[in-house]
């Protein structure tokens, strides 16, 4: 692609090329296991009861016929739990709330959603858990429940917990309300900015709860020992903190919990929190037996995930030229029972690609009585980027412009300010919109009912804590241990930056993934973070084996080490002791006995910032008039990824995010009943994109290297969700004529549409 | 309840096992046989995670009562490898990094290489409808669709 620049160096051997994946065969052969393949000799089947009702206080709750029925081992309530106070702590940007994390575990006071777990039960089957879980009485208080944002923000609204005031900045709230937080960002003069103005647009966009739909559903298998400790195989996108809030949420010292994390089947972000693990945990204590708890896909919908739905209301002017001058949005977003929407990242994220002096952005974090949303793939971004990027759409179309080179005329560049504050590094914006506009999908024809729509976003990435091992066998093989469970092939690109650092073949290096007890602390993965932060600490590790490998051939040489330089897999003497030759990994690593002892070192990381990801893509579709139904065309994802590692894993993310985002697009949502109950709680009228529904999906790669990292890696794992939502509804404006301010643009909304516009 | 008794035949092997009426065939080749690699993704038989073979025909073993494998024949990943030889599907998902978590990879592979047995020589288009029951989350298909069409393009070769 001759618009991309030639940022990289190709100086490197490991890095950049695409080795099959060392877990691999272990996963086409059906060997790996997953959460749910893990048990032990006795162990119990353990069953979550849940909440008929969305909105119901719990007046009372009588365990004892279930805890009759014969092979029912143990029965828990919230009152199990140590009761921990409802309280937000702020944490960095975002924050937590530990009484409300462990009310999502066990409703205590009341169930906030339908489908609310108030209960659990071990027993001998899963089918006598589940029918024991019937024989519990509740004495429920049904109230009023709590659905959409405008009923929430309502006058006589009811109020889910009692006291709850708005906190955060913005215009005021009297009273008890169910906005929790209110975020704004300001800059510039906004009305000079309107006055500036020659061309305004705006529109109220919404987009409904999705769920990540990763193909697991929830597993764990807990052992509860009679000294107290535990062990917790389970999958996880952070065996560290499923250990710590399994401590935390059942008053447990983390020192006696030991996680090991399975393969995990697809995560997201929804597999961050902990929702099994700690009600398993007091079971099996209660119990004396092991405990496995595996939700069905139901649960998986009723009661994890999702992320959430919103309300927006935006407004952009520019001027005749085609400059943004003014942006005012305010993103209303649903946080499901308690407090914690991404809509702070959405605010963020919002209209940051774009240079717009005069801003005002609000952003309010609102409950309801529908499931608490969970972090889902650059949370928040693809919610405000379809309003702000169909905003963008619509000025190009009255501006007539290009929609590329209008963004590229306002496009942020390195040394410009996000709108929440700091300044961008260097950033690969420009460079992804010039390649997408240079990619032959741009300039290919369409036919009738047919459409091309762009849009771009980016996702901050994460830097957060990291470690790993690396260690040298005798036979100049290497091992890399890290804590970062591998979600889509991550234990390849630590092999290929360890292989790459110490000169050897990638498939002479072992990556493995340790359990809690056995590896450094490492944050989730999660954020785009582990081949940018876990990467850097397999890096820095390995420039310390590196060092013991110098200092050995150095002894072994008889020279200084200052004239001993690795290269290649070899220590070379140099500095006129050149004469003395050189010595090969293997030759080091097999006298490392006599000389030392084994190579092993470890190395932590904890970089307060990561390098932006931007990303481009363009959609073209086509939507039949008699039915509704839009087919993607052709799909192109171009994203700065700063340096591939495994081109072939971020191509694989740049694929799947684009995937999901189309699928958000067009089919999925959330359904609900008058009650608040889902009515779609399964794969079949819940509907994820199918291998029929996709075309091929076509990805470049720029590179512009992220100077925070040692090989320019940025984070690719999240920005790929950013930019479908607003490149397919663009597509859609380009083919019907019609804007659709709603998410899905399902077939029956299409069809609704297409005969308004009539 | 009395337990059934069923005799039925899986990857090759004479197998004998005790279920109830309700158990799936999915449930009792994962917890009653420690057969793991058939996942279990919905029950529902819309993802595709547990497909297998039953005398020859591609099914969900969530759907398929564990007592209606008595006489017959059932093939699951486990099996599809020739010994430690992989099958050329199995290759090209590896080539093609056609996986990312995993999870619904056994399942494709069972489906892939029945399609392919049908059909050596599908289309995009075909293979893209053939496997349109097995949901994944992670890849948006690109890199599963062509490893499956390279699989059936080595397999042509071979045979030629």
């Amino acid at each position: 692609m001759s618009a991309v620049p030639e940022t990289s160096e190709h100086k490197y051997k490991q890095i950049g090329s695409r080795p099959i994946r060392h877990d691999g065969l272990e996963k086409v052969t059906g060997r790996a296991r997953f959460g749910a393949d893990f048990t032990l000799p006795g162990a119990l089947q353990g069953v979550f009861v849940r909440s008929p009702h969305a909105h119901a206080k719990i007046l009372s709750i009588d365990t004892s016929k279930a805890e009759k029925v014969p092979g029912v081992k143990a029965v828990i309530t919230a009152a199990d739990l140590p009761e921990l106070p409802m309280e937000w702590i702020a944490q960095g940007p975002a924050g937590v709330d530990l009484g409300a994390n462990q009310r999502v575990i066990l409703a205590r006071e009341k169930a906030l959603y339908h489908g609310h777990a108030f209960a659990a039960v071990a027993a001998s089957t899963r089918e006598i858990a589940v029918e024991a879980g019937k024989l519990i009485e509740v004495e429920w208080e049904v109230l009023e429940p709590v659905l959409s944002i405008d009923q929430a923000l309502a006058a006589d609204a009811p109020i889910l917990h009692e006291g709850q005031k708005t906190e955060g900045m913005g215009p005021p709230v009297e009273g008890d309300t169910n906005i929790t937080n209110q975020i704004v960002f300001e800059g510039g003069d906004l009305d000079a900015g309107w006055a500036d103005a020659d061309v305004v647009v705006e529109g109220v966009f919404e987009t409904p709860m999705v769920h990540q739909g990763y193909i697991e559903p929830h597993a764990c298998l807990v052992n509860a020992r009679e000294d107290g400790t535990a062990e917790i195989w389970c999958a996880t996108q952070g065996p560290f903190g499923v250990k710590n809030e399994t401590a935390t949420l059942t008053g447990s010292d983390p020192a006696t919990i030991k996680v090991t994390p399975s393969e995990i089947g697809g995560g997201f972000g929804g597999k961050i929190p902990v929702y099994l693990e700690p009600a398993a945990l007091v079971l099996s204590r209660k119990a004396g037996r092991p405990v496995k708890m595996t939700m069905t896909r139901e649960e998986v919908f009723r009661g994890t995930g999702p992320t959430s739905g919103s309300k927006m209301h935006v407004k952009l002017g520019a001027k005749s030229d085609g400059t943004i001058v003014a942006a005012d949005c305010q993103l209303d977003f649903e946080a499901g029972c308690f407090r914690g929407s991404p809509v702070g990242a959405a605010c963020m994220t919002a209209i940051s690609p774009y240079v717009i002096p005069n801003f005002r952005i609000l952003g309010r974090d609102i409950v309801l009585n529908k499931p608490r949303v969970a972090a889902y793939r650059a949370p928040g971004a693809p919610i405000a980027s379809f309003a702000a990027e169909s905003l963008i759409d619509e000025l190009a179309r009255k501006l007539g412009r290009d929609p590329v080179d209008l963004r590229l005329q306002n496009a942020i560049e390195e040394g410009g300010r996000a709108k929440y504050g700091p300044k961008f590094g260097p950033i690969g914006f420009k460079e992804t919109l010039e390649a997408a506009r240079a990619h032959p999908q741009y300039k290919a024809a369409l036919g009738e009912n047919q459409g091309r729509g762009v849009a771009a976003g980016f996702w901050f990435n994460a830097g957060m804590q990291s470690s790993a091992t690396v260690s040298v066998n005798a036979d100049g093989s290497a091992v890399v241990r890290t804590g970062n469970p591998d979600i889509g092939g991550s234990r390849a690109s630590m092999a290929l930056m360890c292989a790459e650092e110490l000169g050897i073949d990638v498939k002479r290096v072992r990556p493995l993934v340790g359990d809690t007890d056995s590896v450094g602390y490492c944050d989730v993965t999660g954020g785009s973070r582990v081949t940018y932060a876990t990467g850097m600490a397999v890096i820095e590790a390995t420039r310390q084996v590196i060092d013991h490998l110098r200092a050995r051939a150095a002894t072994m040489l008889d020279v200084e080490l200052d004239s001993i330089e690795w290269q290649d897999g070899n220590a070379v003497a140099v500095n006129g002791a050149s004469e003395k030759g050189s010595l090969s990994i293997e030759e080091i690593a097999k006298k490392m006995g006599a000389t030392g002892g084994p190579i092993v070192a470890s190395a932590a990381v904890s970089p307060p910032a990561a390098g932006p990801g931007f990303g481009v893509h363009v959609c073209d579709l086509e939507v039949d008039p008699e039915t509704g139904v839009t087919r993607v065309l052709r799909y192109l994802v171009v994203q700065d990824a700063g340096k591939a590692i495994h081109p072939t894993y971020v191509e694989g993310q740049f694929q799947g995010g684009a995937a999901q985002g189309i699928g958000w697009a067009l089919n999925e949502e959330y359904l609900w009943d008058a009650d608040g109950k889902v009515e779609n709680a399964g794969f079949l009228d819940y509907r994820v994109p199918v291998a029929s529904d996709l075309p091929m999906i076509d990805t470049v790669i720029v590179e512009v290297p992220n100077p925070l990292h040692p090989y320019g890696v940025r984070g690719v794992g999240e920005t790929p969700i950013v930019p479908p939502l607003g490149a397919v509804a663009n597509a859609m404006r380009d083919a019907t004529g019609v804007r659709f301010h709603a998410l899905p643009m399902s077939p029956p909304r299409v069809l609704e549409a297409l005969e308004g516009a009539d | 309840m009395a337990k059934i008794r069923v005799e039925t035949t899986i990857n090759g092997e004479e197998t004998e096992f005790l279920c109830s009426g309700q158990e799936s065939l999915l449930e009792v080749l994962r917890d009653g046989l420690g057969m793991t690699g058939t996942k279990e993704g919905c029950t529902t038989g819309d993802c595709g995670a547990c497909s297998v073979v039953v005398d020859g025909r591609l099914v969900p073993a969530c759907l398929v009562l564990a007592a209606e494998a008595d006489g017959r024949t059932v093939e699951t990943i486990e099996g599809v490898a020739d010994g430690h030889r992989l099958t050329p599907v199995q290759q090209q998902f590896l080539e093609h990094g056609a996986l990312q978590c995993g999870i619904c990879t056994p399942g494709f592979i069972v489906a892939a290489e029945k399609l392919l047995e049908k059909n050596p020589d599908p289309t995009e288009d075909e293979a893209r409808y053939f496997l349109a029951g097995n949901l994944c989350r992670c890849t948006g298909y690109d890199k599963i669709i062509k490893a499956v069409l390279d699989a059936a393009a080595v397999m042509r070769e071979e045979r030629a």
